[in-house]
């Protein structure tokens, strides 16, 4: 195989400093793995092992404590995620990073359908094609049509999902994190999203997929990166003075 | 990316009170006051520094009190600061906003920059009808047509989504939201390229704060317009800012993407805002 990855993690560590438990809690430790274009890289391990923390440090939600996420840009340029420019870091966000997650932040008067076509308005798409796939895409999903216009607000778990995996996979960005995104899914949605997820692995984006299933690992993965607990779990320190106690 | 740098502060201090060669030093988040207790002035902000660019929105939380106002007004002329620098870009041009003469930043305030205060008497003239708040700032730019004044008046409030028939009714008669809506579009009269929100949504009811959020939103979008958005509601941050700006006696304790600082907070004090917000 002789493609080059688009991202490298290389050693990355994040320890959390709770101040006001006077606490240092390791979250993920020596990480290191690749993306590469058209393929899936599966994080597995036990819950607690990390996996949500490396992707969030990715996408730079988490500030790494160490290591480097040297990430290959659409223009050839090579940056280190960990410690790029965050005016940068948002520029990648809104053009070659996505991020599935079970969270959802939107304003109240959005409907879902724009919710999910807003990446594609943003990159110049006209409004009315990129509603278009946008339903397309939440109908393969199977969020029923009733919602399509409604505010995802107040949607169930589950909704909310289907809403975050139309968003995320219609963007096709160049590198997409997922984490679990079929959590609370059916297992008729949850083929439709094997399905769409093989068919953007074809248009070239490289994926990150934390999945707790064996089997989407097996249906899905080409390289599959397995993480422990931290060893050495918690420290407790003084508050007062930030030293370990 | 720099061309589109919109703000550029560096190290801006305002003082209240005589000051004293000890303030900065007495005061700040290590001393828990933004009183000097050398010579009793007040440090409402001191060594903000920060940049902004095309089509963003900052945030910047913190206690009342932590000077958050302070920096806002500073920028927008209200106040003159103590020392500091902020650099303004627009159309091609450079503005040095602490050294330009009376007429220069009457030009700044009344066509490239909007303020939306959080008490609409401060923003608003209550003596003239909503309409009429609209027409005073478009009569100080180029537009002096009556009919045309009149129609941009009715297009910025049909926009802004205030029932135009009521444009000539006073803004007494309008409830909180509306006249945050009519501040607005008094704002954005001009097009402006650096809009002022100053707790923006603060005291309104959920629902009329969320349509005040989606229109905040909507004009970010159509217009590119740079926005700094003062709250103490981290909602609110989470909602409009990109990055965020954390203050507290004065400084800034804490600044990153607006996700990060909310989800990984670094400062201890941070730690507790975004705790006690859950
Ligand atoms: N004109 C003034 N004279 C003296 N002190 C002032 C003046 N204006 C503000 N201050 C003081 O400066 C500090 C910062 O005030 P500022 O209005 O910037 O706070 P803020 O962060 O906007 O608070 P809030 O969330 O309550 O609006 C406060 O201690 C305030 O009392
Ligand atoms: N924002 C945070 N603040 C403090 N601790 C966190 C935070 N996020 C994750 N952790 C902790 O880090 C560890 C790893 O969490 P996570 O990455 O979510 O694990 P996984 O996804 O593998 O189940 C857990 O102990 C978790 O409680
Ligand atoms: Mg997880
Ligand atoms: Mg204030
Ligand atoms: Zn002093």
């Amino acid at each position: 195989m002789n493609i080059q990855p688009i991202l490298e993690v290389e050693d990355f560590s994040k320890t959390f400093i709770l101040h006001e438990q006077g606490k240092s809690l390791p979250s993920s430790q020596s990480v290191f793995l690749k993306a590469f274009p058209g393929r899936l890289t599966a994080l597995i391990g036990p819950t607690g092992a990390g996996k949500s923390t490396v992707l969030k440090g990715i996408y730079r939600t988490y500030l790494p404590t160490s290591g480097r996420i040297m990430f290959t840009t659409g223009q050839g340029q090579i940056l280190d995620l960990a410690l790029a420019d965050e005016h940068k870091i948002l520029e990648l966000r809104q053009e070659e990073i996505g991020f599935v997650t079970q969270f959802l932040h939107t304003l109240p008067r959005q409907s879902t359908e724009d919710v999910v076509a807003m990446p594609l308005i943003k990159e110049g798409v006209p409004h009315d094609i990129a509603l278009e796939k946008a339903r397309d895409i939440l109908g393969k999903l199977n969020l029923p049509e009733r919602l399509w216009a409604v505010s995802p607000a107040t949607f169930s778990g589950g909704e909310k999902q289907r809403v975050n995996l139309a968003r995320g996979l219609l963007a096709q960005p160049r590198l997409l994190l997922l984490d679990e995104p079929t959590a609370s899914l059916d297992a008729k949605t949850t083929d439709r999203v094997i399905e769409l997820i093989q068919n953007l692995k074809e248009t070239g984006t490289a994926m990150i997929a934390i999945f707790h299933d064996m089997d989407l690992v097996k249906k899905l993965a080409d390289d599959v990166v397995k993480l422990e607990p931290p060893v050495g779990t918690e420290h407790f320190f003084n508050s007062n003075t930030n030293e370990v106690a | 990316m720099t061309n589109d740098k919109v703000l550029q502060v560096r190290n801006l201090s305002k003082v209240y009170g005589k000051g004293c060669s000890k303030c900065f030093e007495l005061t700040g988040p290590e001393h828990n006051t933004n009183i000097c207790p050398h010579c009793g002035s007040v440090v409402a902000a001191h060594d903000i520094s920060f940049d902004l660019y095309k089509g963003e929105i900052l945030g910047i939380m913190g206690e009342s009190g932590s000077g958050k106002s302070t920096a806002v007004k500073n920028l927008f002329f209200d106040e003159i600061p103590s020392s500091g620098q902020a650099i303004f870009f627009d159309e091609g041009k450079q503005y040095d906003l602490f050294n330009l003469n009376a007429q220069q930043k009457r030009h700044l305030r009344n066509h490239r920059f909007g303020m939306v205060y959080q008490n609409p008497h401060l923003g608003l003239n209550f003596n003239v009808s909503a309409g009429g708040n609209i027409a005073e700032r478009l009569l100080m730019s180029q537009l002096s047509n009556y009919q045309e004044i009149r129609e941009r008046a009715i297009e910025l409030l049909h926009r802004t989504e205030v029932l135009t028939e009521r444009m000539d009714e006073m803004p007494k008669n309008f409830s909180g939201g509306m006249q945050q809506r009519v501040q607005i579009a008094k704002a954005l009269a001009t097009n402006p390229t650096l809009l002022f929100l100053d707790e923006v949504t603060t005291g309104l009811d959920l629902s009329v704060q969320a349509a005040i959020l989606d229109l905040i939103m909507e004009i970010q979008r159509e217009s590119e317009t740079a926005m700094i958005a003062v709250t103490h509601d981290l909602g609110v941050i989470r909602l409009l800012a990109g990055r965020t700006i954390v203050m507290k006696y004065g400084r800034i304790i804490e600044s990153g993407l607006t996700d990060q600082i909310l989800e990984d907070p670094q400062d201890a004090y941070t730690q507790r805002l975004v705790a006690s917000a859950l």
